[in-house]
């Protein structure tokens, strides 16, 4: 019998399916107590998110993650001795942080290592979440590329040069559990596929299933306090209920109805790859002071498929210098001291190479112009990014050496105008991407951009 | 009333790197009442807070969750060179400042 044969044949619909959540981050570290006090509830399915868009383009374009490889390893480790001692589902989404095929396959590696290690064999299932290129470009030239929000055009050759993620839904988990997946790995997929999954092949209302989903993928965040201990979710064809498997953090209506704002651009409406979910009517209830009941949420299914995908673009090799100034002259020219070095810096460094300022205690930090007050001292964050790291270096040594010794109009610090935190001031800082697509794609099929592949460890 | 003495949550965050949202949360009915009355908190007061035309913000009260977000669009994608905050987790300083 297969995971699914076994999970159906198991399943009593008279008491709730019981979803656990054992990490809203996997690799930054599992909390063992919590995880093990659910593992010992006996949930019917275990499931972890591992990335997200939130850290930006860099690890998506790169194809690192951004967790710690030892620590990464030992939390898939938890994972899978806990499921695979349930025999149950797990079900992991959006691989290695960027979900792209790096992530994938660099996860598929410690999966494959811990089942050597630890004697344990399971069908292993691996959902690929790349997108070619050429189909953006042609989705674009023939209307069916939409963006999110505000987001320079992408030209062809910045989608050639992208890397390209969609985001699956709960179809990628289906297909791959019917196709006797014990562990389900997923390159970039919606925190609610990974929880949706299993109640949609077992009929549960859809509204529900992705309305607890969406909740209990950043586990015991929805809590009062909040925190990253695994989360229970006790679902029925009536409602569900959200149980923390830390006993001091609580779900309580308040805590969650809260939640569910969390990253939301819409409180009541989320849109998934096969539906919207829709919140307009869920109501929260406690169960006791630990516990809270939500029934209510709606579904409603999609007539046309849209992709959310995501784009990295690779813009070069990035440098960055570090200084402070203290003095009023200084700070009060400071725009016009950063420009002026800007140009003498150009005048002198044959390379292409583009600068971008921050000066904190004026407007390091806010996104929105005008709305700081100054501050008695400045520190100056300046990136610099050019096609090699050379360039970058050395636009920035330059740069940074006149910022010191620059003559303004009125200037009085003729020791420096600024002040070098540490030594050497300028570092390398890397390679510098943006994202270059966040956007909706018009498909047909979108089973066929989620290619699921099962193998034996 | 300040809005920080009536607000239990002050806090920002992308949704998505497109998009930087604020949400106001409050411990009584009776100040997310207020909060949802006042005029500091139309979109066109916190426009002006922003300093972004009105049509960008649009503010949306969630009574049951007794919270206010509100919605802008990230003046830069989050993430691209020259970005301040790529979580967009500290753009809710200028809210520090309303008065209800």
């Amino acid at each position: 019998m297969t995971m699914l044969e076994r999970l159906r044949a198991r399943h009593d619909p008279k008491r709730p399916l019981v979803a656990m959540s054992a990490s809203g981050q996997l690799g930054y570290g599992v909390i063992a107590a919590a995880f093990e006090a659910g593992v010992a509830r006996k949930p019917d399915y275990i499931g972890a998110d591992m990335g997200s868009v939130d850290p930006g383009p860099y690890y998506l374009g790169a194809g690192v993650m951004a967790t710690g490889a030892e620590r990464t390893k030992r939390d898939l480790r938890m994972l899978l001795v806990g499921a695979r001692k349930l025999d149950v589902p797990l079900l992991l989404g959006t691989a290695g942080t960027g979900g792209a095929s790096p992530h994938l396959d660099a996860t598929l590696a410690m999966i494959r290592e811990i089942a050597r290690e630890e004697g344990l064999h399971f069908n292993l299932a691996s959902i690929r979440a790349d997108i070619d290129p050429e189909l953006v470009i042609a989705a674009q030239a023939s209307g069916g590329l939409h963006p999110l929000g505000r987001i320079p055009v992408p030209t062809p050759e910045d989608i050639r040069g992208s890397r390209i993620v969609g985001q699956m839904g709960t179809s990628g988990f289906v297909r791959a559990l019917e196709m006797g997946a014990d562990v389900v790995i997923a390159g970039r997929a919606c925190d609610t596929g990974i929880f949706a999954a299993v109640p949609q092949l077992l009929g549960y209302p859809m509204g529900l299933a992705l309305h607890m989903a969406k909740i209990i993928e950043c586990c015991s965040l929805c809590c009062l306090p909040g925190g990253r201990d695994s989360i229970l979710g006790h679902l029925t064809h009536e409602d569900f209920v959200l149980e923390s498997m830390n006993p001091d953090r609580h779900a309580t209506p308040l805590s969650v109805a809260a939640h569910v704002l969390y990253e939301q651009d819409d409180p009541f409406s989320v849109s998934e790859p096969e539906g919207k979910l829709l919140l307009r009517d869920a109501q929260y209830e406690a169960v006791d002071a630990h516990r809270t009941r939500s029934f209510g949420a709606k579904y409603e299914e999609a007539t046309k498929f849209r992709i959310k995908i995501e784009g990295a673009l690779r813009l070069g090799a990035r440098a960055v210098m570090l200084a402070g100034s203290a003095d009023p002259v200084v700070i009060e020219k400071i725009d016009e001291i950063l420009r002026d070095v800007e140009t003498m810096t150009r005048s002198l460094y044959p390379h292409p190479f583009q600068l971008y300022p921050r000066v904190y205690g004026r407007r390091g930090v806010p996104l929105f112009e005008g709305t700081m007050r100054e501050a008695e001292e400045i520190f100056i964050l300046v990136e610099c990014v050019a096609a090699t790291a050379e360039i970058a270096k050395g636009a920035m040594l330059s740069f940074k050496q006149y910022c010191l010794h620059h003559g303004f109009a009125g200037r009085l610090s003729t020791g420096g105008n600024i002040a070098f935190p540490i030594t050497p001031p300028e570092l390398d800082a890397g390679d510098a991407y943006r994202f270059s697509l966040y956007h909706l794609i018009d498909v047909d099929r979108p089973d066929d951009l989620f290619p699921v592949t099962i193998e034996q460890v | 009333m300040r809005l920080r003495d009536a607000a239990r949550v002050l806090r920002s965050k992308n949704a998505g790197p497109l998009t930087v949202t604020l949400d106001l949360m409050f411990e009584t009915r009776e100040n997310f009442d207020r909060a949802v009355q006042s005029p500091a908190l139309s979109a066109a007061a916190l426009a002006r807070a922003y300093n972004i035309p009105t049509e960008d913000v649009r503010v949306i009260p969630v009574p049951l969750a007794l919270a206010i977000k509100v919605v802008l669009p990230r003046p830069i994608v989050a993430g691209s060179p020259g970005d301040t905050d790529v979580y967009g987790a500290q753009q809710h300083r200028p809210l520090m400042e309303i008065e209800l």
